[in-house]
């Protein structure tokens, strides 16, 4: 087990080397010409060349990725051409938001997905089951921009029950001090027991949260049906049944159980889908989170900005999938 | 080349095995409804230059005096900010869609399949070091290799279609390699190889065309996620560009005015939802056919 699990980190680490690569050639050697990207559109030929030379371009490609992969060892990512910034440190400014967004709507993921597949699972083939899996084509069909866009139209526009985006409403950033200790103002506000901005901040995050969490419910409701449809098939639960347990015993402690590997992975995993589907969904809610950043980003091309917040994504990611694989590790019945 | 390899003849069987999953498809009704939908959205696809009621507004010709109209019997699903007709705009958009979907998808067939072909059947260190490629280009998420491609490349609707394949390519690549594994093993690909056939006729004579039916299959289901990739994409402002009739682009341009006209943004929307579904539906009854433990009969 712990060999495996040393084993699985190399390997993760072997691939972020290799992730690092491709991003490396998609800046570096796709572009006919990086230094004039680097300095913008606007810059004279002298600044390219000045630009080639702080960039170490005139060096061989080899010696250029070994400052790469050192840069980025060290947390730098380059300046953004928008706002001569950091990159890194302008991400670390704009995680917090999205890392509140996506936890959140994980959250949604699991209190409505899970027992939406369960449900589905035990009503097969009845109507509830149809109109569930219908629901979870349904969800990871939709366009999220677009979904976001319905929603303040419906809850916004016509009914006016919920704020039409940002995190806070100005009343509420004018007459408080929004506290900040981990950026996530949800948190910070309930730990500091400030129930106005809570509330405030709760009203906010309704639409973007629900929008983003469309497509991992769908797709945790499939998984677990399809999961729990597999395990109630094996002899074991027809022999609890045979024992006169009750169905709801048998469903709950005797089959569930079995399904919570594969569930617990398309979760992880589908926390990946939805960090980049902020990138389609925080600009509209004007949520100033990594999304938002990134849409920025590609508007006026900046494209260390979105080489950044690629790379963050992408390690993201990459852990992600180590995490599920040490999921599916701990199951005793899977013998590695 | 590949041509003269993979005669008619060679497809015949493979042809009546599409016809076969084809009939199968059709027994589940929503699988059906779908596959009739798919078929007219590529109707529509092929003939929308002549079907669609306002032909000069698929371009920029601006008419200021029908500024967002809402939908009437003139216009069905309203008017733009140029006085475009939005219906005509939509309709054009699925040729835009499913011709980009396709495109994108063949590419990623051409660099996918021939790769996995030469992995599974070859093996050994070329195998590896395939697989490995493959594996760091799955560990993006989606959606997010094709934002950095298009980003550096510029841009344009071409350079999306690009990036999707780049970013797809490895899926085609592990299925045919796997499909290759277990052809390799029969009687017609050693015999082949016992009387000294070359290594690029076995793989692209044998072994490719007997991969194609799954990844036909492979590549329907993927399309709807493709056309969503294509609108995200568009949306983002790294697809077409304007006048394209592109959904994602409409419903992009269409955020300034949506709390005043809502039909600008919700028809391109819906026409995106439809696609796709229908697409996702069909490959949903595609796995429930292919998968022997769903397949009853």
């Amino acid at each position: 087990m712990g060999s495996y699990i040393r084993k699985r980190l190399i390997l993760g680490l072997i691939v972020l080397l290799g992730v690092v690569t491709i991003t490396f050639t998609i800046a570096r050697v796709i572009p006919s010409d990086p230094a004039a990207k680097w300095v913008g559109p606007r810059a004279t030929q002298e600044q390219i060349q000045e630009a080639r030379i702080e960039l170490g371009l005139d060096k061989p490609l080899i010696v250029q990725f070994g400052v790469y992969l050192q840069n980025l060892i060290k947390g730098d990512l380059g300046y953004s051409l928008r706002t001569h910034q950091p990159v890194s440190k302008e991400l670390a400014a704009f995680i917090p938001a999205t890392l509140e967004l996506v936890l959140l709507s994980f959250l949604f993921a699991v209190i409505i997905g899970v027992p939406l597949g369960i449900y589905s699972a035990k009503k097969k083939d009845r109507l509830l089951d149809h109109i569930s899996r219908l629901f979870s084509i349904g969800a990871v069909s939709l366009p999220t921009f677009w979904v976001a866009l319905f929603f303040q139209l419906i809850f916004y526009s016509r009914l006016g029950i919920l704020p039409l985006g940002g995190r806070l409403s100005t009343e509420i950033t004018v007459m408080f001090d929004i506290p900040e200790i981990t950026g996530m103002i949800l948190f910070d506000s309930a730990v500091t027991g400030q129930w106005e901005i809570f509330k405030d901040a709760l009203m906010h995050m309704v639409l973007p949260c629900i929008t983003i969490a469309l497509y991992p419910i769908g797709l945790v409701a499939r998984m677990t049906r399809s999961a729990l449809l597999e395990v109630l098939n094996e002899d074991y639960i027809t022999a609890a049944r045979s024992y006169g347990l009750k169905e709801n015993k048998v469903l709950w402690s005797y089959a569930l159980k079995n399904t919570l590997g594969p569930t617990a992975i398309v979760l992880t995993l589908s926390l990946g889908y939805t960090l980049v589907n902020t990138f389609l969904v925080e600009a509209i809610y004007s949520w100033p989170g990594l999304g938002n950043y990134v849409a920025t980003a590609v508007v006026t091309l900046d494209y260390p900005a979105i080489m950044g917040a690629t790379i963050f994504s992408a390690i993201c990611y990459v852990t992600l999938n180590i995490v599920a694989d040490i999921i599916i590790a701990l199951d005793p019945r899977v013998r590695l | 080349m590949l041509s003269k390899l993979v005669s008619i003849e060679t497809l015949k069987p493979k042809l009546k095995e599409m016809r076969f999953l084809l009939y199968l498809l059709q027994k589940n009704k929503l699988t059906k409804l779908a596959l009739y939908v798919a078929v007219g959205l590529f109707l529509v696809a092929l003939l929308a230059p002549f079907i669609v009621p306002y032909a000069s507004h698929i371009r920029d010709e601006a008419n200021p005096s029908n500024k967002l109209l809402p939908p009437s019997k003139e216009f069905f699903f309203g008017t733009d900010e140029l006085g475009r007709d939005v219906f005509s705009r939509v309709l054009y958009g699925t040729r835009i869609s499913l011709n980009t979907a396709v495109l994108s998808v063949g590419l990623a067939l051409l660099i996918g399949v021939p790769l996995g072909a030469i992995a599974g059947t070859i093996g050994g260190w070329i195998d590896e070091v395939i697989m490995r490629i493959t594996d760091i280009f799955l560990s993006f998420p989606p959606l997010l290799l094709a934002i950095a491609i298009v980003s550096v490349m510029g841009p344009s609707l071409q350079n999306t279609m690009l990036a999707i394949a780049l970013s797809w390519w490895p899926w085609y690549t592990r299925l045919v390699r796997g499909q290759a594994i277990s052809l390799k093993e029969r009687k017609f690909i050693q015999a082949a190889e016992a009387i000294g056939t070359s290594s690029y006729k076995i793989i692209f004579g044998h072994i490719v065309p007997n991969t194609i039916s799954p990844v036909i299959v492979q590549a329907s289901m993927d399309m709807g996620g493709v056309i969503l990739t294509i609108a995200s994409l568009s949306f983002l402002g790294l697809g077409a560009k304007a006048p394209t009739p592109e959904w994602g682009l409409m419903i992009s341009t269409s955020r300034n005015y949506f709390l005043n006209a809502w039909w600008y943004s919700v028809f391109p929307g819906l026409a995106i939802f439809v696609t796709v579904l229908v697409f996702n539906l069909l490959g949903d009854g595609f796995r429930e056919i292919l998968d022997p433990k769903t397949r009853k009969n």
